[in-house]
């Protein structure tokens, strides 16, 4: 059972799934304790996991499905699951939010999409199935195979959504299937000049061969890039995002926002760093000139794109693109803190996105919208949502206790060390844009102030609010529980930052990337 | 032209393959970018992926090889077995044997073939859902035309806005002339001839041969929004004034006062301009963001 | 805006044609994608490990089976999403028309598919239980038996091929394909192996472990053959009736 854990990270919301597929009829509620059950077994696979890999030496566990061991079959036989601290610690993040979610999703389920619970639960399971499989996986096809089992199931997941969902869908199978096609036509380019799929296996042939000047070679890297960047929706591939994401039901943007572009992220610094090579991705491409020009050009319309948004769902949306910038930009940035800092941010990152979503979750199900127009005086009836919805804000702003501060603090001095200052600048700037975003927001949530500075109130409190608008009235346990723990998780992250760069550190140690000065 | 060693011999004649497979992944890609019909659109992602299965199969032929199944002689349970159980061979206890590098070029290399198994059945599973979407997207829109879809969700993200459902909510003649002008806006910055467009549009209608009495009368109906008390517009602000008493419902304490009831009807005018013009802007950066034709 | 989308398709095929300078030529032997460690140890060695004539059996289900039981949950997956997406889905401009069987099914039709049919299924039978042996497996099997029951939509209607193999049972059969699949590795694994070592089945079963993995391939394929019948048809009667499961084609 032990040995096995890594496995079992998998069996658990797989079977869980099909059992919720099994118990279509008639017994749906039975789905939620199901779907909620296997996340806590994947969990314990993943936390289990993570212990063997900071027990083993060299910090790596590798598994091999089928039996078809490294001593007496040649790798890549049969399909590895490689975790070193990287990976592993993505899965967490990925098995955290999928509980979490899982955990929330009781109610909203059940209102939103009656008379398919079995078939959400059904995606929402496979959905974190492949998703924990993307990072774990050592095989460049596997990866493909689980990023469309991710894709499928988000693709049926946003859909359930309102009546413009399935027009945003659409919009998402077109460019994801072109992201998802030019990653597979990487592989094959990889595939016809290394002959092998494993990622340890590429990475020795490409070193032994001295592949890097072959023009397959670049073009493949061209199109494996391109295709996660497409599928991580950066910016100018983002059209998708935002609609999917708002028309999508609650419980589903709550799961895919803080997953789907994070793990992306994760893909793309596994194919730079191990599939690749640092010298190969960093220093014999052009890419390390003009990426961090276009992540400047990414975050800033990103921001702006965000200022003009008048709804919280579709602001997110657009932070979502604005902080995919951030991650992308510390890759490329090509230095030790940023890549630390791009690691870190992915996890952090998950954790606030989580913690806003499931805010707004929360908000839309009490003020029955989620334009800023409705949320007048929304703080003193449910001061415990709001008090969880901005700590994730504050966290996205950067400031100090929050994990938010800390990642953006290492790509920051990443930034200061290359000596990239276009995208110190722009760090900068749109950490200006969220401030105004998110105070604006605080402004509006305490005050019953309408926009022309008005007082819509009939003069009872200070603050303008009427007796119904203070009165007491929270959202329910099931659903607030979650957010409370997605809050914590966002201080306790931060708290605990130390820890969690010194495991980012011991994986980034055996990669030759450039420190610049002691800082 | 086609001699050993030039350009030509290269490419058309030595990989003719992956000329091939390029030109149809071209044209499934143009397909998926430009074409206007979302069915067309699936037809140009079938083509892209058939040509991803080309290349790879492409690159598991091996020259003077067969299909990667095992010759009756090579094979563990083929004639072979019989044979050796007849000669009583001391071979027989060993079981099958690994081939040598010399039979191995005899057989086409499998992975690739199992890879696009794969593929295949993935591109079987996205059309099937990509339909579906298609037809959940017909149901609501009555189209499948991308550029018409994007102008109907427009207006109707419009109707369903609650911040413009409030400025309706008084139903006085300039808000509702407002709001319809509004609404009409982006198809008019759409087609090309701004002077009449719904001229343009019925133009359009009578054109496109699958459009049906259903959706002339529709095209009718924009038409004679300018008016406001068209039929369409009477739908549209009961439906707007629903949705209100909701909305004040929440906003005010009291909404049954009298008092409220005017501030509510009094305010609204003076601030009706800038929103509708505010509407006007979000809808044409709603435009702008829409993906590329 | 068509002339601008030519610009990124232009720009992938020159990036493409670039690339195909330097590619092996086509089905030269040595190239390293036939000449790998990798390929050579499928095709030498797919007998010894596994005693399954048909390499592609071999290496789909055996070799990378963990890519084929998610394979196989794709196609689940594309059920569940239809069903998800099209399940009471209704709007202003769906197919309302009552529907009515004022066309009687033709008799020389029917009488045709009746005789096919039957013949269809175990052909389906066929090509999968001998994909170890010639061309063929548990998603060949599975397409042509969903295939049957599609046929029998087209020339009857959907309800008569809904009686004989109704929505609910699709699901139930698909799930019961992924846990036959999910099952054999589950039941390898307790036996003391990694997930889908199929040779530890040797424990219990009365073969060796060779033979094991041989066996335990064929329960695979037919879970890949369930799932794979009850989706095309799950696919078919719902993308046909836009989810009703009324009138259809």
């Amino acid at each position: 059972m032990m040995e096995n854990a890594i496995a079992w990270i998998l069996i658990f919301p797989l079977f869980g799934s099909v059992a919720c597929a099994i118990l279509r009829m008639g017994k749906r509620k039975i789905c939620y304790p199901v779907a909620v059950l296997s996340m806590v077994g994947a969990l314990w696979g993943g936390i289990e996991t993570l212990m063997q890999v900071v027990a083993s030496e060299e910090y790596t566990v590798s598994y091999i499905f089928g039996g078809w061991t490294l001593d007496s079959y040649p790798r890549g036989v049969g399909i590895e699951f490689h975790a070193d601290i990287l990976s592993i610690l993505i899965t967490l993040v990925v098995l955290g939010v999928g509980l979490i979610v899982a955990l929330y999703s009781k109610l909203p389920v059940m209102e939103e999409t009656p008379g398919k619970e079995s078939i959400f639960y059904t995606l929402f399971l496979l959905q974190v199935t492949g998703l924990a499989g993307i990072c774990l996986t050592g095989d460049a096809f596997n990866l493909y195979v689980l990023i469309e089992v991710a894709a499928l199931t988000g693709y049926g997941l946003i859909a359930m959504g309102s009546k413009r969902a399935a027009a945003a869908t659409f919009n998402y199978v077109i460019l994801g299937t072109i992201g998802a096609s030019l990653y597979l036509l990487g592989v094959g380019y990889i595939y016809i000049k290394t002959g092998t799929l494993n990622m340890v296996g590429i990475h020795d042939v490409i070193e032994a061969n001295n592949l890097a000047d072959s023009a397959t070679m670049q073009v493949a890297f061209i199109l494996v890039v391109v295709g996660i960047l497409i599928k991580m929706a950066f910016f100018p591939f983002h059209a998708w995002l935002p609609n999917a994401y708002c028309n999508a039901p609650t419980v589903t943007s709550s799961l895919l926002a803080p997953l789907v572009t994070k793990v992306m992220i994760y893909v793309m610094i596994r194919m730079l760093l191990s599939v690749f090579g640092v010298d190969f991705s960093f220093e014999l491409t052009l890419w390390t000139d003009f990426m961090p020009w276009l992540v400047v050009v990414a975050i800033v319309c990103a921001a702006v794109m965000a200022l003009a948004q008048r709804e919280i769902k579709r602001m997110l949306a657009y932070l979502i693109v604005a902080e995919v910038g951030y991650m992308v930009g510390g890759v490329w940035i090509y230095n030790y803190y940023g890549m630390i800092g791009s690691i870190f941010h992915v996890i952090s990152d998950a954790c606030m996105t989580l913690c806003l979503f499931l805010g707004a979750g929360l908000i839309l199900r009490k003020a029955k919208t989620t334009h800023f127009d409705g949320l007048r005086g929304l703080f003193s009836k449910m001061p415990l949502t709001m008090t969880g919805f901005f700590i994730g804000g504050f966290s996205i702003i950067g400031l100090p206790p929050t994990c938010g501060f800390f990642s953006k603090w290492y790509l920051i001095t990443g930034g200061m060390v290359s000596q990239r200052w276009e995208y110190l600048v722009v760090l900068m700037f749109s950490t200006m844009v969220m401030v105004v975003l998110f105070f604006r927001l605080i402004e509006r949530i305490h005050l019953a102030v309408s926009e022309s500075g008005e007082n819509l109130g009939h003069g009872h409190g200070d603050l303008g609010l009427t007796e119904e608008q203070t009165r007491f009235d929270e959202g329910p346990l099931s659903m607030l529980i979650p957010l409370i723990l997605a809050a914590s998780v966002v201080l306790i992250v931060g708290i605990y930052n130390q820890d969690v760069v010194n495991l980012i550190k011991i994986f980034l140690a055996e990669f030759n990337l450039p420190k610049g000065v002691d800082y | 032209m086609f001699e050993d060693g030039t350009i030509f011999n290269e490419l058309f004649i030595e990989r003719l393959n992956y000329i091939i497979y390029v030109i149809l992944l071209l044209i499934g890609l143009h397909g998926m970018i430009a074409k206007n019909n979302l069915i067309k659109k699936l037809i140009g992602m079938s083509i892209f992926q058939t040509a991803i299965i080309l290349f790879y199969v492409s690159v598991g032929v091996k020259e003077g090889a067969t299909i990667p199944i095992y010759l009756p002689e090579h094979d563990p349970h083929g004639s072979h077995v019989t044979n050796l159980e007849e000669n009583s061979s001391s071979e027989e206890s060993h079981g099958p044997v690994a081939l040598d590098a010399d039979l191995v070029k005899g057989y086409a290399n499998p992975l690739p073939h199992v890879l696009m198994l794969t593929a295949i059945v993935v591109g079987v599973a996205t059309l099937g859902l990509a339909l579906a979407l298609c037809q959940k997207i017909y149901q609501g829109y009555g189209t499948i035309e991308e550029d018409e879809l994007l102008t109907k969700i427009e207006r109707q993200e419009m109707r369903s806005n609650p911040s413009v459902a409030i400025k309706s909510m008084d139903s006085s003649k300039m808000t509702t002339v407002k709001l319809e002008k509004s609404v009409s806006k982006p198809k008019v910055s759409s087609s090309p001839s701004t002077q009449r467009p719904n001229a343009k549009l019925k133009a359009e209608a009578k054109t496109d041969s699958s459009t049906t009495k259903v959706k002339t009368s529709r095209v009718k109906s924009v038409s004679s929004k300018t008016k406001p008390m068209a039929s369409k517009s009477t739908t549209t602000g009961s439906r707007a004034s629903k949705s209100t008493t909701t909305g004040s419902r929440k906003s005010s304490a009291k909404p049954n006062t009298a008092a409220s009831q005017s501030r509510t009807k009094a305010k609204p005018k003076p601030k009706a301009k800038p929103k509708a013009s505010a509407q006007k802007t979000t809808a044409s950066k709603l435009k702008s963001r829409t993906p590329k034709k | 805006m068509k002339k601008i989308s030519l610009i990124p398709v232009l720009v992938v095929g020159v990036l493409l044609l670039y690339a195909a300078d330097d590619f092996p030529e086509w089905g030269n032997p040595t190239a390293p994608a036939s000449a790998s460690s990798l390929s050579s140890h499928f095709i030498s060695n797919t007998g010894v490990d596994t005693e399954v004539p048909n390499m592609v059996t071999a290496v789909l289900a055996d070799y990378r089976g963990f890519d084929t039981m998610f394979e196989t949950v794709v196609v689940f997956i594309a059920g569940m999403a239809v069903l998800a997406i099209l399940k009471g889905s209704s709007g202003p401009f769906s197919k309302n028309k009552k529907y009515t069987s004022s066309i009687e099914p033709d008799l020389i039709v029917t009488n045709t598919v009746r005789l096919l049919v039957p013949v269809i299924q175990i052909f389906s039978f066929y090509v999968l239980a001998h994909g170890h042996v010639s061309p063929g497996g548990g998603f060949q099997g599975g397409v042509v038996m969903g295939a049957s029951f599609i046929m029998i939509a087209l020339s009857w209607d959907l309800e008569t091929a809904l009686v004989r193999f109704p929505l609910d049972k699709c699901f139930l059969v698909a799930a019961l394909g992924i846990i036959l699949y999910g099952g054999i590795g589950l039941l390898s694994m307790f036996l003391g192996g990694e997930f889908l070592d199929y040779a530890e089945l040797a424990n219990i079963l009365p073969v060796s472990r060779e033979m094991a993995r041989y066996h335990a391939m064929l329960g695979v394929e037919i879970g890949v053959g369930l799932t794979v019948t009850a989706i095309m048809f799950a696919l078919y009667a719902n993308l046909s009736t836009e989810g009703k499961l009324k009138g259809g084609l």
